[in-house]
């Protein structure tokens, strides 16, 4: 078999904690990612689970280089990343891209549709100005988005389609890799179902591998073909989405599985006797 | 005789840009001791109901322009300001989503529990700082009486929602409203708070309106849901029938475009997403609003030219729509 389009050994990130104002020094540091090691093959989904603080969206920063790592490897399409600068991590960026949680704060309220999602194309030289804008309407085409309202600004459209404008854009460079991190949890159900299709649509129709970072369980599930699930800067477990979700090997997995609720009234009592139990051992 | 009982409440923002339909349309009741969760979507009209209820808008632009809501039998859009003062807080109170700007950061969480006890119970210093002790104890803050001298920002989000509810219950209220709060708060945390509220409607006969956008949370905490769509009441039933039977078309699509956590062929299968999005509410469909979302529009029933009235399907079982479930002959083409 071939090597996983992503590698990702023993992975940390280490923020150092300072104190005093003219002789700064270091009294600690903040451990957000302490040896993290997981791989993604091409094609496939890794569903990244945890809770607030747990060193998700940490892990997948250091993977795309956006944040260096203290230590650890990073293999990505055949290439040590965590070693790389200038302009061949440049290049590599093409491959990988990112989709943010808050489609309000992640684009830029004094560009146009059209000027958000050509950016990354200027930015790395590619196509004349009329090829740009061809490439511009057919991305917003395969997202969803009526290409004829290119020349307004963001604030005009709800959140669900502003997301469709991240994900024109992460789209633009053809990468192979996209990291979406809470790509959906802004959103509303009816819309979220919208966007998470759309995401599977495109995973099948270009062969994207996506790290998919997500608080919600439920949603991670239909996303994924593996899971690891962190807590506090670990990965405490695992595996094939299905075995994770059938038979948890962490406590603090089954705690996770457990604690969501479930939009079925009848099944809330066995549920919270479940709680109940997980607390007390 | 229902505890609360909101007919027909309509509130209205008049803006600039127009008149606002917030609410146009709610009609709610609450039964003593009982939850009741309120669901939709942001933009529904949620939380203008709930602050219409607590008379907590600006007026102007906020006006409730009809309606009526009883509490206890009492009506409420008629009641002064100073005679709502006695109301809010002791009788109905109030927690809201984020529990880091519901209190003040500049005071400790004792003296601001201490406040209420005494504006409302007319407690001396001391007893309220007991009864104080007391509260959080009861909401499961592990050594209370240290805590009392602490500042918000000594707690974490949980512990924060859980000095917010200490302060609600302070004076026994009758009816709490609750408004997203679990919304910031991580899902492990969200389920202990969510028992805790539970558990204390239990212990003290308290009723619960409880807002959530999450279908989850309220199969899991409510006894009766009402489901809201652009300002108005769609569906009102008791939580295993509107769970398990579904009557209104935007009910049913709610439910099916949820993601299932127990599915296990859920990688295989794509999600039902409603098309479309809610209505501008300055220039609402005339008729049913949810008529251009709505796959049983069009059946020529004239849904899309008379607007539905909320009408009782079965006991308690309310629905506003020229077609429930229950009723349907026709198939969408």
């Amino acid at each position: 078999m071939s090597e996983p389009l992503l590698t990702v050994s023993d992975l940390r990130v280490h923020f150092p904690i300072r104190r005093g104002l003219l002789f700064d020094r270091t009294v600690g540091h903040v451990k957000a990612v302490d040896g993290v090691s997981f791989e993604i093959e091409e094609g496939q989904t890794l569903g990244l689970v945890g809770e607030s603080g747990s060193g998700k969206s940490t892990t997948a920063y250091a993977a795309l280089q956006l944040l260096r790592p203290t230590s650890g490897s990073v293999r990505f399409a055949g290439r040590e990343l965590t070693t790389l600068g200038g302009e061949s991590l440049r290049r590599m960026r093409r491959q990988m891209q990112i989709v943010f949680q808050d489609p309000y704060a992640s684009l830029n309220p004094r560009m146009t549709v059209g000027r958000i999602v050509a950016e990354p194309l200027q930015t790395h030289g590619i196509g004349s100005r009329r090829s740009r804008r061809a490439t511009v309407a057919r991305l917003l085409e395969v997202v969803g988005f009526d290409p004829t309202y290119t020349n307004r600004y963001p604030h005009e459209f709800s959140g669900g389609q502003r997301q469709r404008i991240g994900i024109a854009r992460a789209l633009a460079l053809n990468p192979r890799l996209i990291v979406c991190d809470e790509p959906v949890s802004a959103l509303d159900v009816s819309i979220q179902a919208q966007i998470l299709n759309l995401l599977k649509d495109l995973q099948h129709d270009l062969g994207l591998t996506y790290l998919f970072i997500a608080h919600d369980l439920a949603v991670v599930r239909g996303m994924s073909d593996r899971i690891a699930v962190m807590r506090d800067g670990v990965i405490v477990e695992q595996g094939p989405a299905e075995r994770v979700y059938t038979q948890p090997r962490s406590d603090y997995t089954r705690a996770l599985l457990a604690a969501v609720p479930v939009p079925d009234p009848e099944r809330m009592h066995e549920r919270k006797e479940e709680r109940r139990l997980l607390r007390t051992t | 005789m229902p505890l609360l009982e909101v007919a027909d409440l309509r509130t209205h923002f008049f803006t600039r840009a127009g008149v606002v339909q917030a609410v146009d349309g709610v009609d709610l009741t609450v039964e003593k001791g009982k939850t009741l969760g309120i669901v939709g979507e942001s933009g529904c009209g949620k939380s203008v109901t709930a602050l219409s209820i607590m008379r907590l808008l600006p007026t102007p632009p906020a006006r409730i322009v009809s309606g009526s809501i009883r509490f206890d039998g009492r009506e409420l859009t008629t009641l002064s300001e100073r005679e709502l003062e006695d109301v809010r807080g002791r009788e109905i109170a109030m927690v809201f989503q984020d529990p880091m700007t519901a209190l003040n950061p500049t005071l400790t969480i004792g003296t601001q529990i201490v406040e209420v006890l005494q504006r409302h119970l007319g407690l001396d210093h001391g007893a309220a700082r007991r009864r104080a002790a007391e509260l959080l104890d009861e909401v499961g803050i592990p050594r209370a009486r240290e805590r009392l001298d602490d500042y918000p920002h000594r707690f974490s989000g949980g512990m924060r929602q859980r000095v917010v509810i200490a302060i609600a219950i302070a004076c026994e209220p009758r009816l709490l409203i609750a408004d997203e709060p679990t919304t910031a708060l991580d899902v492990t945390v969200q389920a202990q708070v969510l028992d805790l509220l539970d558990d204390l409607r239990r212990e003290r006969e308290m009723a619960i309106v409880l807002i959530t956008h999450n279908m989850g949370v309220v199969a899991e905490s409510a006894d009766d849901v009402a489901v809201m769509y652009a300002g108005q009441i769609v569906e009102h039933a008791p939580a295993h029938e509107l769970f398990a039977s579904p009557e209104h078309p935007y009910t049913e699509a709610l439910l099916a475009a949820l993601p299932d956590l127990d599915d296990p062929a859920a990688r295989e299968r794509r999600l039902a997403a409603i098309p479309g999005r809610p209505p501008d509410l300055i220039d609402p469909p005339p008729a049913c609003r949810f008529a251009a979302r709505c796959p049983y529009a069009g059946c020529g029933d004239g849904c899309a030219l008379e607007p539905p009235v909320l009408r009782e399907l079965r006991p308690q079982h309310r629905v506003r729509t020229t077609h429930p479930a229950s009723e349907r002959t026709t198939v969408p083409a």
